[in-house]
């Protein structure tokens, strides 16, 4: 008998088969991509606050500026009342309705529930624009504002709250579902009464997802560049400034300064998300049992009441845009055309809509394969343990940065003397990429969840079959996930067509896309042309929407077949 | 009615099988092997009907880590194998050998380091010292898709998109077989686990028993030299539970592939295994037949986890001589006095006088009074206090032992020790 021989400790398999070399070339593949794309811009950004527009280094001599000038600070304090204020009406309007959907048994649930999703189809700026129609100098309900004027924190905020409430709406109602209905039947046990139930026990079971949407809504409207580039008037905030310094004004250090300020706050409530969803985990077992509502008359009456009253605002906000788009010329003759549909200015027309699809049709169709790969190198292999776990820290890195900021990174890559990158300004590519790389982290995190609910084996067996990782990948796992994937590729597409800030700085002359021939069109007055264009995003969003409810409502129906009782 | 009369039919087998040769050697009964010495015990005349594995005949169940030269070439064996997980050590020290065509089970509480042995030899996860040799071919550093093995997991992990037929050929279509090949391997499969005509269901629509099946037939497709299964039965009712058992073991006898099975269930492992290896903290506690480990467990602790038996203290009064309450224990080991020990009796094996006051005492009968009568099926187990033994007693008698009408809570009785079937063993504090 042989002694035992000892190995070297620590060493795994030192002969790799080709799955394994596959992972790694992957990981090292993200590793690059990431480096440019999130690392490299943001480095840029900073490196840039720290030099002067000739590119010597004076320290911190830009920030001193920027604090010494009163109108730049003045947009610092603007931008966090707007958010503050915005976050506050959004937290409380959405918490109501999400209540009445998800705990009173009001007729037409069903129908609320998509009435509140219908606003996620239309962009942000389209709410702003239907607004100046309804309360601004023209507008139909102006006298409603008592003289205050809607340009400024009051038609930012408006906007900013019609366009964030369908996500917290989401956000609070996937909160209130996972309430436990033991612990309802334990209060009413001891005898609590409606208003004790509701603090001690609904209160403490949502605080998570309260949070989680106030941080999502500040955030939100704090780095968002459409609405207050179209309602702020002469109000500015942060994300106004940025576009103003370096598209106005040239002055890239300048930008960069104010981005890193915009970045701050950003990062901070990205951390704090982080934290609150680390602490969310476990509160709702596999054992709970989801609560339901009972009737209650008047209770049930009064949330028919306010939620048809605000599914009203928003379809109004909607019509209102559609409306603006065919009326020959507000207010002063209401006859219907489709003359705006022409878009007859100069750089606009027809063409950015074109680019818009053929920008969402890549964004969608390579993050979705990206981020599911992604998320599968991160699941899945159980080697590399670190090299997985930074991959993964890096993935979320993308929802922290606001989106201006990402765009203004990237530029400063692409513009700096000698760039490598130089010659992808102004091309599809370039957008893409930013784009990508902008919604990168909500849909790894949904191929995560997913992948999660693969069991973990499944790899282990295809070892031992001997079956490639790619075989396997394609013939189970990507079957398994399709309506996610499906998901995925919906969502991307529709921010894409939607989005706004980060590709400001970065589109050509032939890629110019329609949701910045929006801004253009508004900034020139053409606010008809411009409600017509986001209309035309709408459309887009639609049809996708509804192509994806019935591709994902026959995947989901073969998904629930297989997996029909498969626990034993 | 069936389940009831398969379900005594199969006790009584099983008591048959393990119970009945009562009568060993005196010498090899309380020897104690060193642990690493290969103690071959010369078989006790009632070696277990062994049919199958046909190309390697009959074959005697040894008690080592190491199978002996009757049972075939060695397959597998396994060196010195250690595996650390940060400062935790969840394998130390492991070695065995496992002969062609043998049944090993791993058995051990949670914990022990069953699984992790059994993914260290998949290659699931890689030994952090040791090595691995299969087939006369050291595998340690191989990744999984190199080695050669089948895996059937608890959860049975079936491709839940692909039909039972898809499934089943799933590893076949990879080694490039040709289609007609691969038809006719995967109807033969289905034959031999029994689901012959589920061919194009989806997993869903089976039983977790057919599920379990289809997880066997998928991972013996391509022939492996190595068949591991991981806790195949835990997660099935227990009806099904017996009977996947017996027919796990069939397959395996008619297909001769050599098999490992992790389990915590010490019948299953009693019944199923040609050999046992139990483990305790990440190291081997003891490796051999059923029968040695049920009836010569080395120590304490396997003669606790496997079956049920009676642990009494006892302390060392002088080299050879242990005293336990008013029981006087010849021992063969020469612990010196003062050593506590642990003896152990199976319940089975203590015999009971229901006269209070018998005529002619034996050596080791104590007087006792029944404080509980416990039904457990068709055997009854009375535990019992015996005023001069410090620890409670029980019996294990079948419902049809006469005396069992005779037998109630409070009754007085005499239970007889039969020393000679007593296993000794040092105390661990």
């Amino acid at each position: 008998m042989t002694n035992a021989v000892a190995v070297a400790p620590g060493r795994s398999w030192l002969r790799r088969s080709s799955d394994d070399w596959l992972v790694v070339a992957l990981l090292a593949g993200f590793g690059v991509f990431f480096l440019a794309t999130v690392v490299l811009p943001v480095a840029t950004i900073l490196w840039r606050s720290l030099h002067d527009a000739r590119g010597g280094f004076v320290g911190l001599a830009n920030y001193q500026a920027y604090f010494a000038n009163p109108a730049l600070l003045q947009s610092l304090g603007n931008s966090l009342i707007v958010a503050s204020v915005s976050t506050a009406l959004v937290v409380g309007l959405a918490f109501g309705y999400a209540y009445a959907l998800t705990r009173s048994c009001m007729p037409g649930r069903p129908f609320f529930k998509a009435m509140a999703m219908v606003p996620l189809l239309t962009p942000g700026l389209l709410k702003a624009i239907a607004l100046v129609y309804w309360f601004g100098n023209q507008g139909l309900l102006k006298g409603a504002l008592m003289g205050y004027p809607l340009y400024g924190p009051i038609g930012i905020v408006m906007s900013s709250v019609l366009w964030t409430l369908p996500h917290a709406i989401m956000i609070l109602s996937a909160s209130l579902l996972l309430s436990d209905a033991r612990l309802y039947e334990a209060a009413r046990s001891l005898k609590a009464g409606p208003v004790r139930t509701f603090l001690a026990v609904t209160l403490p079971n949502v605080r998570y997802g309260l949070m989680a949407t106030a941080i999502f809504v500040f955030v939100r409207v704090l780095t968002d560049f459409g609405i207050p580039k179209v309602i702020g008037g002469n109000y500015n905030v942060l994300a106004t400034d940025i576009y103003k310094e370096v598209v106005g004004q040239q002055n890239f250090a300048m930008g960069a300064v104010v981005s890193i300020v915009l970045l701050i706050p950003a990062l901070l409530a990205f951390a704090l998300d982080r934290y609150v969803s680390s602490r969310q985990s476990g509160s709702f077992t596999a054992r709970s049992v989801a609560a339901s509502p009972r009737p209650s008359r008047w209770f049930d009456l009064a949330m028919f009441g306010y939620c048809a009253a605000i599914t009203i605002v928003m379809l109004a906000v909607i019509g209102m845009g559609q409306f603006a788009a065919v009326v020959k010329f507000w207010p002063y003759n209401l006859s219907l055309t489709l003359d705006h549909y022409r878009f007859d200015m100069e750089g606009v027309g027809w063409e950015n809509f074109f680019n818009s699809l053929v920008l969402a049709f890549w964004v969608a169709t390579l993050g979705t394969v990206t981020t599911f790969v992604s998320a599968y190198l991160v699941e899945k292999p159980r080697a590399h343990g670190l090299p997985r776990q930074l991959l993964q820290a890096v993935a979320l890195l993308p929802m922290a940065i606001p989106g201006l900021v990402l765009g203004l990174g990237f530029l400063l890559v692409v513009n700096s003397p000698g760039s490598v990158f130089g010659s992808l300004y102004g091309t599809m590519a370039l957008l893409v990429v930013a784009t990508l790389t902008h919604y990168y982290t909500v849909t790894h995190l949904t191929s995560l969840t997913a992948l999660k609910q693969l069991d973990r084996e499944f790899e282990s067996v295809a070892f031992s079959l001997k079956v490639p990782l790619t075989r396997f990948f394609f013939k189970v796992t990507v079957p398994m996930c399709a309506p996610t994937l499906v998901e995925i590729w919906s969502y991307l597409f529709l921010n894409a067509m939607t989005s706004v800030s980060t590709v400001i700085f970065l589109y050509g002359i032939h890629t110019k896309l329609a949701s910045l021939a929006v801004v253009h069109m508004d900034e020139a007055g053409r606010l008809a042309s411009a409600a017509a264009m986001a209309m035309l995003i709408v459309y887009a969003c639609v049809v996708v929407r509804l192509l994806q409810m019935l591709l994902s409502k026959f995947l989901l129906r073969r998904l629930q077949a297989w997996r029909l009782s498969s626990q034993p | 009615m069936r389940h009831r009369e398969n379900d005594q039919s199969r006790t009584v087998a099983f008591r048959a099988f393990f119970v009945a040769p009562r009568s060993y050697p005196q010498a090899s009964a309380s020897h104690h092997a060193s642990p690493v010495s290969a103690q071959v015990t010369a078989a006790q005349g009632e070696s277990r009907p062994k049919p199958g594995l046909a190309p390697k005949g009959e074959k005697e169940c040894m008690s080592s880590t190491r199978p002996s030269s009757e049972q075939g070439p060695t397959y597998l064996q396994v060196r010195q194998a250690g595996k650390r997980f940060g400062a935790f050590r969840a394998l130390e020290g492991v070695s065995f050998d496992i002969a062609a065509g043998e049944f090993v089970c791993f058995l051990g509480p949670s914990g022990c380091g069953k699984t992790t042995l059994l993914r260290c030899i998949a290659g699931l996860e890689s030994l952090s010292s040791g090595q691995v040799i299969q087939g006369g071919r050291d595998i340690t550093h191989l990744p999984p898709s190199a080695r050669d093995f089948g895996i059937v997991f608890q959860s049975y992990a079936l491709f839940p998109n692909l039909t039972v037929t898809e499934n089943v050929a799933f590893g076949l279509v990879s080694a490039g077989r040709a289609p007609a090949e691969v038809t006719s391997r995967v109807t033969e499969l289905l034959a031999l686990v029994g689901l012959a005509g589920e061919d194009s269901k989806y997993p869903s629509q089976l039983s977790g028993g057919q599920q379990q099946r289809v997880a066997l037939a998928r991972a013996l497709a391509p022939s492996p030299g190595l068949l591991l299964l991981d806790e195949p039965l835990s997660a099935l009712d227990a009806k099904v539970r017996l009977r996947l058992r017996r027919e796990i073991k069939r397959l395996q006898r008619q297909v001769g592939v050599t098999t490992i099975m992790v389990t915590h269930d010490q019948e299953e492992a009693l019944t199923m295994a040609d050999r046992i290896l139990v483990m305790r903290g990440g190291r081997v506690e003891q490796m051999g037949s059923p029968d040695e480990i049920y009836d010569r467990p080395r120590t304490s602790f396997v003669a606790d986890f496997i079956g049920t038996t009676n642990l009494l203290q006892a302390t060392v009064v002088v080299p050879g001589l242990a005293r336990c309450g008013s029981l006087e224990l010849l021992i063969e080991e020469t612990w010196p006095p003062g050593t506590a020990l642990v003896c152990s009796i199976r319940p089975e094996h203590v015999g009971l006088v229901v006269d209070p006051a018998s005529a002619h005492e034996w050596p080791h009968e104590l007087p006792a009074t029944i404080i509980e009568v416990e039904r457990l099926g068709g055997v009854h187990r009375i535990h019992l206090r015996a005023p001069t033994v410090p620890d409670e007693i029980a019996i294990d008698l079948p419902e049809s032992d006469p005396r069992m009408a005779l037998l109630a809570r409070g009754r007085a009785v005499r239970v007889q020790i039969p020393v000679q079937k007593m296993r000794f063993f040092e105390a661990t504090t």
